[in-house]
């Protein structure tokens, strides 16, 4: 059905430790190239990591898939060298208009905060991003990447895995200091190691599907609640580049899958909501359940859990890849500190701590979406009729309205790895948040603060200080005034940066901690901490 | 004292959802009831008597504007 896209064939080969029989043991074994495999393995390989990514497949995903990437995410892929190919290719929109019945309830603008380097959001589709993602693993020479790779078996043992793979030339085995499963909501490797996934199904179908089109709809994103073309359910409207728009139709419980993905079946409902005159071609479409789930711990022994294969969400807000990238970014440093002996496997259980609490906020966030969209009483669904109607005169009732939030970080704010405030700061940078980007000028060139903070702890100061270092691991100092210029003020403002003032930043750019005057025994100390050593 | 009429309840996403929650396990009548009993509730803390009047005139307006004979 595919018009505007060739899939690519990856090549597979057979690896030297298969051919010889003799059974090999790597660092890190990466199950699943998806979107979120591939960015771990790039994170790992920028850590000086040796990461194998096994792939039972070898192409990237069929269809659109994941659609839409906030800038959190953008940010990680920034600092792992694609975020800017995906902000500048991506569609950028700001206007989302939503409608109820035959007319529009109301229209926002995301007005998205000013003097960031990456935007709010950007719509692209997965298989874009997965081959720019593919790329760049090939060109690493740490990553390893193996198409038609089938993981059967995994042997959980004390201080390490033993897989049992098979490919094109049979079945092999290979050992991994510690394994990475990425392999999506219906992960064979949760499977295989007996972990929990619970959580709630809904009663609901919903079609979604890829079309081409040269129409002169404009960039913002439309939601109908219960259109004409379309009663008592709900449509979306999103457009990704190259000509292809991205539709939802909400279906219904009692809708069969089968029947409803015929192309004689979807495309008079497209052509019912485009209009009689409007040409267009299908060029992929499939039929989802949506279910919000947790896996019940994201490590199991040598077992690494990230992105779908740990949390399941509905799409309504695009929280599935943007919080598995996030995953990504908090494992990959904590996993090297491991690695290198300096922190404890405590610092590990860390990854749990953050990153469930994370994707239960999630969750909580996609539920309350999915239950406003479709609702589960014929009482809540007067209710959410009602703040409909509310919306288009009362804006009161327009925040209400809930047809997704976009996916912002979560902070980690109670996390065992913050050193609690002892002074007062304005603002929002608590410890546990990602830091926010900020212009500054670095050599009398415009620059972002992010691109300065490296792949390691630092000290972001407003005034005098000195590195620490704790079990070999230090942490440089970036002075604002000396290495960096905020020749706007923006960054002194978001960090509420006294003269002084001293943040110590985790390799995930998140605060660990901070001072308004630097004490080296305090920053060691949180610096310490924060490897969770005491 | 005016009837708000812009956002002034924080967390509006886990109010809503309390709100919804709240019906979790009533028949429709008890969900209808337990909404009367709440509209009653929330004017009692209200008081005061023009800002009840706005408030009920522009749920009256807004519903006729709106529903075209509607069952939802």
């Amino acid at each position: 059905m595919s018009q505007t896209y060739t899939y690519p064939e990856y090549a597979y080969r057979q690896s030297e430790e298969q051919r010889s029989g003799q059974v090999r043991r790597h660092p890190a074994v990466v199950i699943g190239a998806g979107p979120i495999g591939l960015t771990q393995a790039l994170d790992f390989a920028g850590r000086g990591i040796p990461t194998v990514i096994l792939d039972d497949n070898n192409t990237v995903s069929i269809g659109s898939r994941a659609v839409c990437y906030a800038k959190r995410p953008l940010e990680i892929w920034d600092r792992l060298g694609v975020g800017e190919e995906f902000a500048a290719k991506g569609v950028q929109w700001k206007v989302g208009k939503v409608f109820f019945r035959d007319e529009l309830a109301y229209q926002f603008d995301l007005l998205p905060e000013a003097h960031h380097k990456m935007p709010a959001m950007i719509n692209y589709q997965q298989y874009h991003l997965e081959e720019r993602l593919v790329q760049a693993c090939d060109a690493s020479p740490l990553v390893d990447l193996r198409w038609k790779h089938k993981v059967l078996a995994i042997d959980n043992r004390d201080d390490h895995a033993v897989l049992t793979v098979e490919t094109p030339d049979g079945i092999f085995k290979l050992e991994a200091d510690w394994v990475v499963a990425a392999d999506g909501a219906n992960s064979d490797t949760r499977r295989m190691i007996g972990a929990d996934f619970t959580g709630q199904f809904f009663q609901d179908r919903f079609l979604i599907a890829d079309v081409v089109m040269k129409a002169d709809f404009p960039t913002e994103r439309w939601f109908w609640f219960d259109p004409p073309f379309h009663r008592n359910q709900s449509v979306l409207l999103h457009k990704q580049c190259d000509n292809v728009w991205r539709i939802d139709f909400q279906l219904g419980w009692d809708a069969d899958p089968t029947e409803e993905k015929k192309p004689e079946n979807v495309i008079p409902r497209i052509q019912a909501m485009l209009g009689p005159d409007v040409e267009f071609e299908l060029e992929w479409v499939s039929v989802y359940q949506f279910a919000c789930r947790r896996i019940d711990q994201f490590r199991h022994g040598r077992v690494l859990f990230v992105g779908d294969a740990a949390h399941q969400v509905s799409p309504f807000g695009a929280r599935g890849a943007n919080t598995g990238v996030q995953d990504c970014d908090n494992l990959g440093w904590k996993l090297k500190a491991v690695m290198d002996g300096v922190a404890p496997l405590a610092l590990l259980d860390t990854f749990h701590e953050e990153r469930a609490y994370a994707a239960d906020d999630n969750i909580g966030h996609s539920t309350r979406a999915t239950d406003f969209i479709t609702p589960k009483s014929r009482s809540s669904l007067r209710l959410r009729n009602a703040v409909l109607e509310l919306a288009r005169t009362e804006p009161f009732a327009r925040p209400l309205v809930n047809s997704g939030r976009l996916s912002t970080p979560t902070p980690y704010l109670q996390s065992s790895l913050n050193t609690p405030d002892s002074a007062a700061f304005a603002g929002t940078m608590y410890p546990g948040t990602n830091c926010a980007d900020a212009p500054i000028r670095k050599n009398g060139q415009d620059a972002w603060l992010l691109n300065q903070l490296g792949q390691g702890f630092v000290l972001l100061s407003f005034g005098p200080a000195e590195p620490v270092t704790v079990q070999g691991i230090t942490a440089p100092v970036l002075q604002v005034g000396r290495d960096i210029e905020d020749a706007q003020g923006i960054l002194t403002q978001r960090y509420d940066g006294q003269p002084g003032t001293v943040y110590l930043i985790r390799p995930d750019q998140h605060v660990a901690a901070r001072w308004r005057r630097f004490d080296a025994a305090q920053a060691q100390a949180a610096l310490s901490r924060a490897l969770k050593l005491n | 004292m005016q009837l708000i009429r812009t956002p002034n309840i924080p967390d509006q996403d886990l109010f809503y959802a309390e709100l919804i929650n709240s019906q979790r396990d009533m028949s429709e009548a008890q969900a209808d009831m337990a909404i009367a009993k709440l509209a009653l509730i929330l004017a009692n803390h209200i008081g005061d008597r023009e800002v009840l009047s706005e408030a009920i005139a522009l749920a009256r307006d807004n519903t006729l504007a709106n529903a075209p004979g509607d069952n939802t």
